[in-house]
């Protein structure tokens, strides 16, 4: 346990650890002290001269990313002479700027704008022509650079150097010719290159994937959690409804990395962050009835149909997106289902030391953890292949990545009855007798349970589609029928 | 005057080891190496020896900071900065050239005195001349078995002018970007490879083998109080005769002047700068200035390397200013922001006023730019961007005004 020391800042008597750093102590106590260059994951090299502060004794101002506290400190972030220090450095950032907020997709979410309202509002004295350097450069695949809008507070460099540890992006040149560029002979595509967009306070590095689709005034912001893998990343959805017509119609626009220390920090991985491109397309809306002939029908009209076939046993392929919720109202409803919900074959994939699990769903752990068993899909593949699998519900699951689209089409021919039900319609939407829609996880709420155990909420981003209905009430409603209840 | 490192610079071959050992050489470590470590900083803590690679920083305090070997144990190093690039100066040079064994030496007493088995001489990349030279003297000591205590090993840099600042120098030599690091810690606990090390100047280190020969109080004695020895001053700019000069410390910097010859014949004095193109400038009325580290601090400039430029009337102050703020953006190391812009904004303001474009704002800004980079910047290369742009226009403000056509800046 570090010491408790006391300390002033503007004139408050505080306590922190000590050595803590000033920056961090003071935002403990709500003062946020301007900074670009810092940041408690990537250190605090002390280049954007921005957090200065007062120290009473020291013969000039500190930065206060590289000054701990000390017992008896007195500290001041907002005396005049700071004040001006502070709009002066912001000034000499703004030099070279291109200053062009009406065409930069940072807008809105821009350290060099936050900080212009909050300690800046000077007249501009720079009559000189700004320094011109490249304006659109392909970092990778997902990162666009531009380096006239870059302030070089390192921040990116030393996340690719100290984070991914792969080193794609440098600072070349010196002094106001210096830049940041792509290490030659490289591209950035790390699997985490993503986070680089995020760190980076200004307009230089943004992302391809939203680029000029919507303003970030427009969106809204949601917590939830990534559903691209067993870490269950704290995200936050960012969606577009206020204008629809932004964005290409679509209503996400972009899923962020929340600060989560116990689960994924501050980064999350490309994986999770643009793999949301479903959540818009080929959605299901409709309760259908398939085949014999396709209608629509009430969610009673159905649930009472499928009720009488799965009275008589059902076996379930699904997989680890359900939530918490789900898996208990699923046990609920079919206490004796066969259940295939492995990871293997098709939802597993890369594992690395830094975010990314190797089973790409989010809650087996979940299903684990009520004691739930799952059969392995060549078991199912094999009893299906002997018609031994009269009734077969298939939740969430692409089949046709288990066992190939046509293998997959053949096979659920065999069932004599088939009920198919998730988000999106995928190839198989057709080789049911009833399909159900469900909501995708931006649409209903839950708990996702990591595979280290930590139980994590996510919220209700976005309305669900049509009449779409969580798994969960789903479950619910076929177990009601199943029961003789009426709905 | 008294002399020490160019007493015997009349001596043709005192490059030479034959030479320079007939002259006292290496009789200043072979004392040193009689001594234990901490009488060896002891005596060099009387003597009074400063940094005189510009920070005046008493050497014997800066040895005092390294760990002793049975706390912190492993390597420590010393590094001799011969990566004199400041314009004006050029005595390290000289040095260099003429008495690279003075210098040698000078580091094996350092060496000792910090427990140093291993040191490096780090030579400025322009200076291939002094490499070589440096080279051939350090293969005469080292047959002559006299860098058995610690062996010494040369780096060149390359070409970058913030190399010369010790912390810069070490990511230098460490392979990485001549960027400045932010004590603390400080290099004398975690330096070269993170390891304790001593960063001196070639001066300071040459000054040495006097101190353990002749015993610390009578170099103090030299000099003025608290600054103890000589000073080499490398005069250049509007004199007689340029060149380098010997003085005791605490002279005035109407002796130096002398010595050069004065001011070229039929011109006036306008400006002396002290130290290098870094300091703010010293006036006429300034010549009576004494020249020691603390007594120049107090008027305002520093003594810095010692390269005096001296100007008369023919300089014109906006273009000196503009000379020195081109200059310091071209090497700017980019690293904090007030330096990288602001050194690149004076000098495009100032470019401005010497084409005629100048308005009555931008001597007012100059100012309060200067004063809000200096003091608040990584390193001494950051301080000097703000220093040149509020000083040149504070002394000769007549020579700004006469350029900015429309209105008198207030």
């Amino acid at each position: 346990m570090a010491k408790r020391v006391k300390f002033k800042l503007n004139g408050t008597e505080l306590e922190a650890d000590e050595g803590r750093l000033v920056i961090d102590a003071a935002k403990d106590a709500g003062v946020e002290i301007p900074h670009y260059c810092y940041h408690p994951a990537l250190g605090n090299p002390g280049n954007c001269r921005m957090c200065v502060v007062e120290v009473a004794g020291a013969p000039k101002p500190l930065v206060s990313c590289r000054t701990g506290v000390r017992e008896g400190m007195d500290v001041k972030s907002n005396s005049d002479a700071i004040k001006r220090a502070q709009a002066s450095a912001l000034e000499l950032h703004l030099v070279n700027h291109p200053l062009d907020c009406p065409v930069c997709d940072q807008s809105g979410e821009c350290g060099l704008q936050d900080y212009y309202m909050k300690i800046g509002k000077y007249q501009s004295q720079v009559r000189e022509d700004k320094q011109h350097k490249g304006k659109r450069i392909e970092a990778g695949p997902h990162v666009m650079l531009d380096q006239e809008r870059c302030i070089l507070c390192t921040r990116c460099t030393r996340f690719v150097d100290n984070v991914t540890k792969t080193g794609e992006l440098g600072i070349f040149g010196r002094g106001h010719e210096e830049r940041i560029e792509v290490t030659p002979g490289m591209t950035l595509d790390n699997a985490y290159s993503g986070n680089v967009v995020d760190i980076c306070p200004v307009g230089a590095l943004t992302d391809r994937d939203f680029r000029y689709k919507v303003r970030v005034w427009y969106l809204d912001k949601t917590d939830s959690v990534c559903p691209g893998c067993s870490r269950g990343c704290s995200i936050s959805v960012h969606t577009n409804t206020i204008r629809p017509w932004h964005n290409d119609g679509k209503r996400v626009a972009r899923l962020k990395p929340r600060l989560n220390p116990e689960v994924n920090g501050y980064w999350i991985c490309d994986d999770g962050r643009y793999g949301f491109g479903n959540l818009d397309a080929d959605r299901l809306g409709r309760v259908l009835q398939v085949s014999p002939a396709k209608k629509d029908v009430s969610w009673e009209t159905a649930a009472q149909a499928i009720a009488e076939k799965f009275k008589d046993g059902v076996a379930i392929a699904t997989s680890g997106m359900l939530s918490n919720e789900d898996w208990a109202s699923l046990k609920n409803a079919f206490p004796k289902a066969s259940l295939y919900f492995t990871a293997e074959p098709d939802q597993v994939g890369v594992e690395d030391e830094l975010l990314r699990k190797r089973d790409k769903v989010p809650n087996l752990k979940g299903a684990e953890n009520l004691g739930l068993k799952s059969g392995s899909f060549n078991d199912l593949e094999k009893d299906l292949e002997a018609g031994k699998i009269k009734n077969l519900y298939v939740i969430e699951r692409d089949l046709t990545k288990v066992w190939g689209a046509e293998r997959a089409k053949a096979l659920l021919r065999k069932a004599e009855f088939t009920v198919f039900q998730g988000p999106n319609k995928g190839e198989l939407g057709d080789f049911c007798h009833y399909r159900l829609p469900a909501t995708a996880y931006v649409e209903e709420e839950g708990h996702f349970t990591n595979f280290a155990g930590v139980v994590q909420h996510y919220k209700k981003a976005l309305d669900p589609i049509g009449s779409a209905r969580p798994d969960w009430e789903i479950f619910d409603l076929l177990h009601m029928a199943m029961k003789g209840v009426p709905a | 005057m008294t002399k020490i490192l160019t007493k015997h610079f009349d001596e043709p071959k005192l490059h030479e080891l034959e030479t320079y050992k007939r002259l006292d050489g290496y009789k200043g470590l072979a004392k040193a190496l009689t001594m234990t470590p901490a009488d060896v900083t002891a005596e060099v803590l009387k003597s009074n020896l400063r940094g005189l690679g510009g920070a005046g920083f008493p050497t014997g305090a800066k040895w005092g900071t390294v760990p002793p070997p049975d706390k912190v144990p492993g390597p420590r190093y010393v590094v001799v900065n011969a990566d004199e690039s400041e314009p004006g100066c050029y005595k390290d040079r000289v040095l260099l050239t003429r008495a690279p064994h003075q210098l040698i030496e000078g580091l094996l007493i350092a060496s000792h005195a910090i427990g140093a088995k291993e040191s490096f001489i780090f030579v400025r990349g322009e200076y291939q001349n002094q490499y070589d030279i440096v080279e051939k003297a350090l293969k005469e000591a080292d047959d002559a078995g006299l860098t058995k205590t610690c062996s010494i090993k040369l780096m060149r840099g390359a070409g970058a002018y913030i190399s010369g600042l010790d912390t810069a120098l070490l990511e230098t030599m460490e392979g990485k970007k001549a960027w400045p690091r932010q004590p603390p810690p400080f290099p004398t606990v975690a330096g070269l490879m993170a390891k304790p090390t001593v960063v001196n100047n070639v001066e300071t280190l040459s000054m040495l083998p006097f101190i353990l020969r002749e015993g610390g109080e009578a170099f103090a004695k030299i000099g003025s109080p608290k600054n103890g020895g000589t000073v080499v001053f490398s005069v250049s700019g509007h004199v007689e005769k340029e060149g380098i000069y010997e003085v005791p410390m605490g002279s005035k910097l109407r002796d130096v002047l002398e010595l050069a010859g004065g001011v070229r014949k039929g011109h006036k004095l306008k400006a002396v700068i002290p130290g290098g193109t870094s300091m703010p400038p010293l006036l006429e009325k300034d010549l009576d200035l004494t020249l020691d580290f603390d007594a120049i601090r107090a008027a305002g400039t520093f003594l810095g390397a010692g390269g005096m430029i001296v100007l008369d009337e023919t300089a014109d102050a906006v273009e000196v200013a503009h000379n020195i703020e081109r200059f310091l953006t071209h090497e700017s190391c980019g690293q904090c922001t007030p330096c990288r812009e602001g050194s690149f904004w004076s000098e495009e303001i100032l470019e401005r006023i010497l084409d005629g474009k100048g308005t009555a704002e931008d001597m007012p800004n100059l100012t309060r730019m200067g004063e809000n980079i200096t003091g608040k910047v990584i390193c001494a290369l950051g301080d000097t961007v703000g220093v040149i742009a509020r000083t040149w226009q504070q002394k000769f403000p007549e020579d700004f005004k006469k350029r900015i056509p429309h209105g008198q800046a207030s």
